[in-house]
């Protein structure tokens, strides 16, 4: 498997526990960015004890971990806006997660889900789209990269994996946009939001895309708007706004700013 | 030692209200309580932990300090399960060890971090239980925290608390480091010297509340001088 065989090439294999202990629960706290796992959880206890009943509430609860992750198309390129909190269970693990992993200088992936999942497997991809540069002599494109990572993760469908990622970049066909996740899904579209405040930014970027022909300056307010009212609203998003433009250039960081500093900033703008 | 369910997996004890019957499944894991503390300043790293090992309701020692020296610029604290603590350890200097011997050189904190990440990564289906914190400095002499999930999550940060007490010790730190919530005040920079105070005096507010800590204070402070290592009492109760 996968996995596998990158671990061993650089250590002593320790990884061969996995595949038979897979029964083992991990009910420990992970650090959570976004989606449950859909497709049924593999790392419970296949018996439910009489003890596990003090959690029985929490387990029945289907809710979505905190994030909210969004990136869509326009005329001059893609943008994406992510928040930056991290949770483990309802504590706050860190305010300051970078959830826009930089896969190369002209591709960007978001994390939501499991923060372990997602690092790891886009690092993975960065690697393989390097090699594919070496190979091919030509930078691969966003199809491809997100068929790459999609196929690499459904390998461990049903075994737990929680990933629900955008791949943006800039190729010879134009801008690109995939949405690709830990079930197996894999799909091209102009307009993605993730994760548990998904909702709520789904509805400022729907306003604002009304208007067609939005400047960069203009795509980046709306980027920037949706996170913030997705953080005001759900519990679980918050920290700070990373905001990221990419184009036929490549990726730029346009800004990051506290929800904090913004939410005095709009505040201002109503007052007036 | 043999843990069954009836632990739960934080440690507390379920209660004892006869449901009907019960099966006890055995728990490669138990909790071994501790708490660890990281912070990094401008040209040096404090990484802290207490010395108590407990399971359940019992101490099994009041010497058992969770901060483990990797290399003469780089401190990891690890708390969690003690067996996977120390193999854990194991591992890593076995792998400094390996790319020293591969590269002629020692590993940066950086690099280590980032190592340590596909590890935990490895057993991803079965994993290590445990929380890792490491404290060191960087290639420009800076010093630098990193701080993991025990899959393998990780990022630089300027201070963190892990293990039992973490979230009481967390906000603590956000607001005399990170000066969060506080308005008009000046953010000076942290010197050595208050550093190990504040961090003296954290452990020392966590011992009160949270039963895992306790015993003893390990701080480890990492500078470009090699790394110091001080033991302080808490309480032990």
């Amino acid at each position: 498997m996968a996995l596998a065989n990158v671990l061993q090439s650089e250590s002593v294999d320790f990884s061969n526990y996995g595949r038979k202990c897979r029964g083992f629960s991990s009910s420990l706290y992970e650090t959570e960015l976004g989606l449950e796992s859909v497709g049924g959880d593999n790392l419970s206890f296949a018996v439910r004890t009489a003890c596990s009943d003090g959690d029985g509430p929490e387990r029945k609860i289907q809710f979505l971990h905190g994030t909210t992750t969004l990136a869509f198309k326009f005329q001059h390129g893609v943008i994406v806006a992510v928040d930056s909190r991290a949770t483990a269970g309802a504590y706050i693990a860190s305010q300051t997660v970078k959830k826009v992993i930089e896969i190369n200088p002209y591709l960007l992936g978001t994390m939501a889900g499991g923060a372990a999942d997602c690092s790891f497997w886009e690092r993975l991809l960065a690697r393989q789209c390097r090699v594919y540069e070496l190979r091919n002599k030509e930078r691969i494109s966003v199809a491809a990269a997100s068929k790459l990572l999609a196929n690499m993760v459904y390998q461990y469908k049903g075994m737990g994996l929680s990933m629900g990622t955008m791949v943006c970049g800039w190729d010879k066909t134009g801008p690109g946009l995939y949405y690709v996740d830990s079930e197996g899904n894999r799909v091209c579209g102009d307009l993605f939001a993730v994760g548990s405040g998904s909702m709520y930014a789904y509805g400022i970027v729907d306003s604002g895309l009304k208007q067609k022909d939005l400047t960069v300056e203009e795509a980046c307010d709306l980027g920037c708007r949706a996170i913030y009212q997705a953080t005001y609203r759900d519990a679980y998003s918050g920290g700070q706004v990373n905001l990221y433009h990419v184009h036929s250039e490549g990726w730029n960081r346009v800004s990051q700013s506290d929800v904090l500093m913004l939410h005095q900033q709009y505040q201002n703008l109503t007052d007036q | 030692m043999f843990a069954t369910q009836v632990y739960g997996d934080n440690g507390k004890m379920k209660e004892y209200h006869y449901t009907g019957p019960v099966e006890h499944r055995f728990s490669p894991y138990s909790f071994n309580g501790g708490t660890v503390l990281a912070v990094a300043g401008e040209d040096f790293a404090i990484v802290a932990s207490d010395t108590r090992l407990s399971e359940g309701y019992s101490i099994h020692s009041r010497d058992s300090p969770k901060c483990y020296k990797l290399t003469d610029t780089t401190v990891i604290g690890c708390s969690g399960f003690h067996g996977d603590c120390l193999t854990l350890t194991e591992i890593i200097d076995a792998r400094l060890k390996m790319y020293k011997h591969s590269n002629n050189k020692c590993m940066t904190s950086g690099a280590i971090a980032a190592m340590l990440s596909t590890i935990l990564y490895g057993r991803r289906f079965f994993p290590y239980y445990v929380y890792n914190i490491i404290g060191g400095l960087d290639e420009e002499g800076k010093g630098a925290v990193y701080s993991f999930d025990p899959v393998g999550s990780y990022q630089r940060d300027t201070y963190k608390a892990g293990g039992s007490a973490s979230a009481m010790l967390q906000p603590l730190l956000d607001n005399q480091i990170g000066f969060k919530n506080m308005e008009g005040v000046q953010h000076l920079p942290l010197s050595q010297e208050k550093a190990v105070q504040l961090v003296k005096d954290v452990f020392i507010s966590a011992a009160e509340r949270d039963v895992y800590t306790g015993d003893a204070l390990r701080i480890c402070i990492v500078t470009k001088d090699g790394i110091k290592e001080e033991t302080v009492p808490l309480r032990k109760d």
